[in-house]
């Protein structure tokens, strides 16, 4: 005794990507902003402090670029040769740069002229970051040396000769103003402490190290090299805790989301990947024009800023929330209509009598439910459900079919109606999922419709249509008998000897279509 | 230790509920249905059987309460009899021999000492309504044999039958005809539909007939779905008639409401349609009842209908059309595809049920414990539509899984399937929906196995299908980071020269699956799904396939459609043995190697109980049923019996359950009959006050066992408390409003009195016992003398107590009453 069964509408598998909750998160950026620069951009930083203006570094100058803005609106430009790795001061105010010829300078971003000249390296020096305390700077050079600078009397302080090859990465941790990782072509990534001066860890990454990054926690260090990701476990170590490989090129550049939950990593593959941080899976994925070089994340993810091997500095803004709040709201009831009534307590002659909980219906289910067969139809003929959702249209006519009233339910239609359902059927009968149950509407349609043909252009040039699509779809699956008769006869050959024939997903299910005379 | 008898075929519940109209007592409160051999009594309120009636020896035709004693039932039944039950008691009190089959029963207030019967007299197709006067007569058996038949000629269903305005007439219906009799006038006038009379194939044959109860209207329904309300039948010529339309297919049954304000009708719709005041307009539905209306009955009281239904349901409608109990038992009005499997967690028989659901059966209590709804779909009851059909289960790892797979082909090209894997949720104690697959095969599937091995770490099912392909299926996790899942995915597929796979089974360990393609029989290895070896013995197609279990785990067995039974030894992988057996069902048994084949010669079937490691049967039995068997299963048994001789040992741990062709029930007992009929509801005695709810049993038996306590020990104490219900002081004390009830210094003596009252008699004995002697020393010891010894008198005889206060002379009596009013100091010791 239960109620209306609403008709079961036949689900399909969603090709493509899933709608997840990361997917619309990252997907809820702007079109791209694409601003030209002068070479391959090496390196993008975020200031921490607002209006976080990002440095961008590109052959031989740095240009600083505000939020929104398309044109820099400050260049540093002061460099013999290439320059690497400028990177903002966590209060903003200082920002620091290696360079092709080994130096290292460090500007104040009011200025113009560099501040200090730290000069020691003999080679170029790719990665240059400030310490926790602010007051020193750490870089490593293509000469295998990590230095430690004073700025105040822009001295060096230490030098860690440890590496065997270019170092190429490093950061700088960020709460003890001691410790810092480098990341070496040499296949190790080392963390240094400046009070003991060697190495106090080394992990084996395995391929050369493109980029290192140490959770805010300093618990946890990912290192990327080759078309690796690694997460090491710092407390632990230096143990591996997961190895991604997701890319199928060089990894890059990393970076962490503003919260802490996601990984971003860009490839030269031109591909941006997203991991979660607690499965390290990959969760989102962007694609970019070009090889990616560096990549920067602002604060609370509101801006991308993606670094290329063209040139090319790809921005993404978020989409602004504000605009969904202003659409009117509906006006609800009040909220005295919700409690009314509630507190009422039961006296003893009453009788609870619960109102009946209302199932929804579609409204061809409503129709179906009241046996209009032929509204119901129409129901699901019109544009906005046949074209969009044409499995329900397609479920109501196997429905209409099972209960034994399709042809009373196409029956006695008018010129515009017809052409509808056969604009549907043009549309839809050689789609391999829907074939068995158009195939029998279309007969029955000409069934009914064969007396009065000829005496509509419009109908008639409908049928036509289908007649070419039938024939069509004849060609086609003989065409397709004969490619899987060949494949046949190569796997015989191929397994003469076995007495047993293994196939696997030979055919896509299309059954063999009816030739439909019209 | 059970006593050694020999093996009987016995029908086990599942009997027909539907076949007549179901009665209700004159309270409501039961409601009697006739069920095969027996009339069966039910309580409206908890659906629970309280009474199986047995007594008859035939199928029971009819059952009407006797009008002149609402608590007495006449049923009769092709026996020849007819009884009157005390329905409370559940005590046969009369039997009328009649000595013909009767096949219908009527009953009218008016005609109090004979009650009516159809029965057949000459040819088998001509039905006489006859009139049977019953004696009266003391004895246990009378015969009954004073006939007078009232109507000739006439349909052989009761519900063609009516009799109207408190038995001034009689309506009966017949092809094209309606006959009405009249007892005063003794004559019968005859309505021929005027339509009928040209037309051959004319669809207003009449169906079945109802009375108004106060007026003279006959309602008679058509085949056509037409409802025609007669009037002014009286006069041949000036009859007038109403026509009610909106079945579109025949009305199964009418009934007219007891004031005969709204008449009811059903048919193959399955709604009840409710005719206020006889008008076209004015109608009330109670759509989805599940099955075909097959009969409506109203309650004497008026405030409840019931309609039985053609899947073996009774429904108890409330006056307001709403559905308020169901009464179901085995479905069976539809072929059985799924066979009978036993659900690993709750024992329940397993089958078929309604369109489109698979029904839990319990076979101890005989009730339907529920029904999965498969297909979840609207149910469309039409004359000639292809419903899709449940066609194959299987039950997986310990009841966990469940598949089914559902299938309709409306012509030979167009199939459709569906296969559906259900997951057994703790927390909802239900299936639900895991996976659904369409189309897992291009061609109908033939078997459907999972792998039971107890070891298995992975789900496995396999599908063998005509399509000449056999799938694979295993759970595979889906889960990702944002949501869990497993879902089912085909894993191999595998195929034999594209022979049509015909059966799948797999080993017990799970190691091996056997896939029969045709006559050949293909061996595949589970883990790496390689082809191991074939056996073909060129004996026809591979019917039935089995592997031994146990210590006969290394056999297969093969039943083949030439009638030829063969076992191969596994290990040596060559013929062990083979039989001429033409095999119909073949079953393992899961407690035992034992194997079941029923066997099916030209006439009956043949049960063969065997081992694979022998040829020669354990157990024989010819002749277990005359038509063919279509399914058997066997069921564990909760308690192993423990039968010493050697060819009954096979049923020790389990039993052996058969379904024939006609769909009855069977199985193998060395019960007496007596002892199989036993219900267990036989403890549950109907008590008046209250429904009898599960609930109530449980109270209810720890009151009696209250009760029966407190009885031994007054007894023991010969000091019978007052029952304080019965006296009214206190009941006013206790019913009155504290705060008008005048202060308890008042109310004291009151109560106090009232209690002394009540028990005039042990007072007056007991007070010369207990009372202080110091005050009344001084008094007469004559008295006290006197008292003793008309204690001693009253131990004698207490039951006549109050016979000896009126023994006491007046003077006593003062007495006694002196001592009554000074008498209030035991009460402190209260």
């Amino acid at each position: 005794m239960a109620g209306y069964k609403p008709v079961a509408i036949q689900t399909y598998p969603l090709l493509g990507e899933k709608i997840t909750q990361d997917t619309l998160y990252w997907n809820n950026y702007k079109t791209p902003v694409q601003i030209k620069e002068f070479g391959a951009v090496s390196k993008v930083d975020f200031s921490s402090q607002p209006p976080y203006n990002y440095a961008v570094t590109a052959s031989s100058r740095i240009h600083i670029y505000g939020r929104y803005s398309q044109e820099p609106i400050k260049t540093f430009s002061r460099f013999k040769d290439t320059a690497y790795c400028a990177t903002f001061r966590q209060d903003g105010r200082l920002l620091v740069a290696g360079s092709e010829d080994g130096g290292v300078q460090l500007f104040d971003i009011s200025g113009r002229a560099p501040l200090r000249q730290f000069e020691g390296h003999t080679k170029a020096v790719h990665t240059v970051d400030f310490t926790a305390d602010k007051y020193h700077v750490v870089s490593g050079a293509d000469d295998y040396t990590v230095k430690l600078w004073d700025i105040p009397n822009s001295k060096e302080i230490l030098t860690f000769k440890e590496h065997s090859d270019y170092v190429r990465c490093g950061c700088a941790s960020k709460l003890n103003p001691d410790l810092f990782i480098t990341g070496s072509y040499d296949h190790t990534v080392k963390m240094f402490d400046a009070r003991t001066n060697k190495s106090v860890l080394s992990v084996e990454h395995g391929q050369p190290v493109e980029s290192v990054l140490l959770f805010p926690s300093g618990g946890l260090l990912v290192s990327a090299g080759g078309r690796y990701v690694k997460v090491w476990d710092m407390l632990k170590g230096g143990q591996l805790l997961v190895s991604l490989k997701n890319h199928h090129k060089t990894v890059t550049c990393l970076c962490l989301s503003s919260s802490g939950q996601r990984l971003l990593s860009g490839s030269l593959d031109r591909k941006v990947k997203v991991y979660s941080t607690t499965s390290y899976k990959v969760v989102h994925s962007f694609d970019y024009a070009a090889s990616i070089l560096s990549l920067a994340l602002a604060h609370e993810d509101e801006t991308i800023v993606v670094g290329m091997t063209n040139g090319i500095l790809s921005v993404k803004h978020r989409k602004s929330e504000a605009k969904k709040e202003s659409l009117p709201r509906r006006r609800r009831p009040a909220y005295r209509t919700f409690i009314k009534g509630k507190n009422y307590t039961k006296q003893r002659d009453d009788i609870l009598i619960n109102r009946p909980t209302k199932k929804h219906l579609e409204l061809y289910d409503r129709d179906l439910k009241h046996f209009r067969i032929s509204k119901a139809l129409d129901r699901v003929l019109e544009p906005t459900c046949a074209i969009k959702t044409p499995e329900i249209t397609v479920s109501i006519i196997k429905e209409l079919n099972r209960r034994g009233v399709l042809a009373n339910a196409l029956a006695g239609r008018d010129e515009k109606e017809i052409s509808r359902v056969l604009n549907f059927l043009i549309r839809n009968l050689s789609q391999p999922r829907f074939a068995p149950v158009l195939i029998n509407a279309a007969e029955i349609i000409i069934d009914i419709y064969l007396p009065v043909i000829g005496q509509s252009p419009v109908v008639d040039k409908k049928f036509l249509l289908l007649q070419g699509l039938v024939e069509k779809e004849i060609d086609y699956q003989r065409e397709l008998l004969e490619t899987l008769g060949m494949m046949d006869m190569l796997f015989a050959t191929m397994r003469g000897k076995e007495g047993t024939s293994v196939l696997e997903h030979t055919s896509d299910g299309f059954p063999e279509n009816k030739k439909i005379e019209s | 230790m059970v006593e050694e008898e020999n093996i009987r075929v016995v029908r086990c519940g599942g009997s027909e509920l539907n076949f007549r109209r179901a009665v209700f007592s004159a309270d409501s409160k039961y409601i009697f249905c006739v069920s095969g051999d027996f009339v069966k009594v039910y309580s409206t309120a908890t659906e629970e059987c309280v009474h199986i009636l047995h007594g008859h020896r035939n199928l029971v035709t009819g059952i009407q309460l006797n009008p002149n004693n609402h608590l007495q039932l006449y049923s009769c039944s092709l026996d020849g009899t007819i009884k009157l039950w005390d329905y409370i008691d559940g005590i046969l009190i009369k039997t009328f021999i009649v000595g013909c089959k009767l096949h219908a029963l009527f009953t009218v207030a008016q005609a109090e000492d004979s009650v009516f019967v159809t029965v057949n007299k000459e040819k088998p197709d001509i039905f006489q309504l006859v009139s049977v006067k019953l004696p009266k007569s003391s004895s246990q058996e009378v015969e009954a044999k004073e006939l007078s038949i009232v109507l000739d000629y006439i349909n052989q269903s009761p519900k063609c039958i009516a009799f109207g305005n408190e038995g001034v007439y009689v309506a009966a219906v017949r092809d094209f005809y309606l006959s009405v009799y009249f007892f005063k006038k003794k004559t019968t006038s005859r309505f021929t539909l005027s339509s009928s009379r040209n037309k051959k194939h004319a669809k207003n044959n009449f169906t079945c007939v109802a009375c108004h109860p106060k007026e003279d209207c006959i309602a008679s329904g058509h085949m056509d779905g037409k409802i025609r309300l007669w009037r002014n039948f009286y006069d041949e010529k000036k009859y007038t008639y109403t026509c009610l339309h909106w079945h579109h297919d025949m009305v199964m049954d009418l009934a007219f409401s007891v004031t005969g304000s709204s008449l009811l009708s059903g048919g193959r719709e399955s709604v009840l349609v409710e005719w206020r005041d006889a008008t076209e307009k004015n109608k009330e539905f109670l759509p989805r009842l599940g099955a075909t209306i097959e009969h409506i009955s109203v309650s004497p009281a008026g405030d409840l209908f019931c309609t039985s239904h053609s899947d073996n349901k009774i429904m108890i409608i409330h006056r307001n059309l709403e559905a308020s109990a169901v009464i179901q038992g085995l479905v069976k009005d539809r072929s059985i595809f799924t066979g009978l499997m036993i659900d690993p967690r709750t024992k329940a028989l397993v089958l078929n049920g309604k369109p489109g659901h698979l029904q839990f059966y319990s076979l101890q209590s005989d009730k339907q414990l529920y029904n999965l709804d498969i297909m979840q779909q609207e149910y469309i009851n039409d004359y000639g539509l292809i419903q899709i059909e449940l066609t194959k289960a299987a039950f997986g790892c310990f009841g966990n899984w469940l598949a089914t797979v559902e299938q309709r082909q409306e012509k030979e090209t167009e199939l459709e399937l569906q296969m559906k894997l259900w997951m057994y949720s703790k927390k909802t104690q239900g299936f639900i929906l895991n996976t659904k697959i369409h189309m897992p095969h291009e061609d109908c599937i033939t078997a459907l196995c999972f792998c039971n091995a107890e070891k298995s770490e992975q789900p496995t099912l396999v599908t063998a299908s005509k399509d000449g392909y056999f799938k694979v299926w295993i759970l595979t996790d889906d889960s990702d980071i944002y949501k869990k899942a497993v879902g089912w995915t085909c894993d191999f597929v595998g195929s034999y020269h594209k022979y049509q796979a015909t059966n799948c089974c797999f080993s017990e360990d799970g190691s091996l699956l056997a896939v029969s393609f045709e006559e050949i029989v293909t061996l595949w290895d589970s883990e790496t799904w390689e082809l191991k070896c074939t056996f073909c013995q060129r004996a026809g197609k591979i019917r039935h396939l089995c592997f031994g279990r146990l210590t006969c785990s290394k056999y297969l067995l093969g039943a083949t459609e030439n009638g030829i039974l063969s076992c191969w030894n596994l290990l040596s992988c060559a013929l062990e043995w083979s039989a001429k057996l033409n095999v119909r069902v073949m079953e393992p048994d899961p407690n035992s190697e034992n194997i079941a084949a029923i066997s099916q010669p030209s006439v009956g079937s043949d049960l063969f109980v065997f081992k694979p490691s022998e040829p020669r049967p354990l157990y024989i039995q010819k002749g277990i049923s005359r038509e063919e068997v279509q399914w058997g299963v066997f069921v564990p048994r909760d308690v192993p019996e423990s039968f010493t001789s050697e060819a009954y040992q096979w049923l020790n741990r389990s039993q052996f359950y058969f379904l024939t062709k006609s769909q009855s029930l069977l199985t193998f007992s060395t019960k007496s009959p007596e002892e199989k009929l036993t219900p267990t509801s036989k403890q549950l005695l109907a008590e008046e006050s209250l429904p009898t709810t599960p609930f109530y049993f449980i109270l209810g038996k720890h009151r009696q066992q209250q009760d029966e306590k407190l009885n031994e020990t007054s007894e023991n104490e010969l000091v019978q408390l007052p029952l304080t219900e019965n006296i009214p002081a206190i009941s006013e004390l206790l019913h009155t409003p504290a705060h008008v009830l005048p202060s308890a210094v008042f109310l004291c003596s009151m109560f106090v009195n009232s209690l002394l009252l009540s028990k005039e008699t042990k007072s007056a004995e007991e007070i010369p016992k207990d009372v202080d002697m110091e005050e009344e020393k001084e008094s007469e010891n004559s008295d006290e003398e006197n008292d003793f010894t008309e204690k001693i008198q009253d131990t004698n005889n207490t039951d006549l107590g109050e016979d000896v206060i009126h023994q006491l002379s007046k003077s006593e009596e003062k007495e006694l009453r002196k001592f009554r009013k000074i008498d209030y100091s035991w009460i402190a010791a209260l």
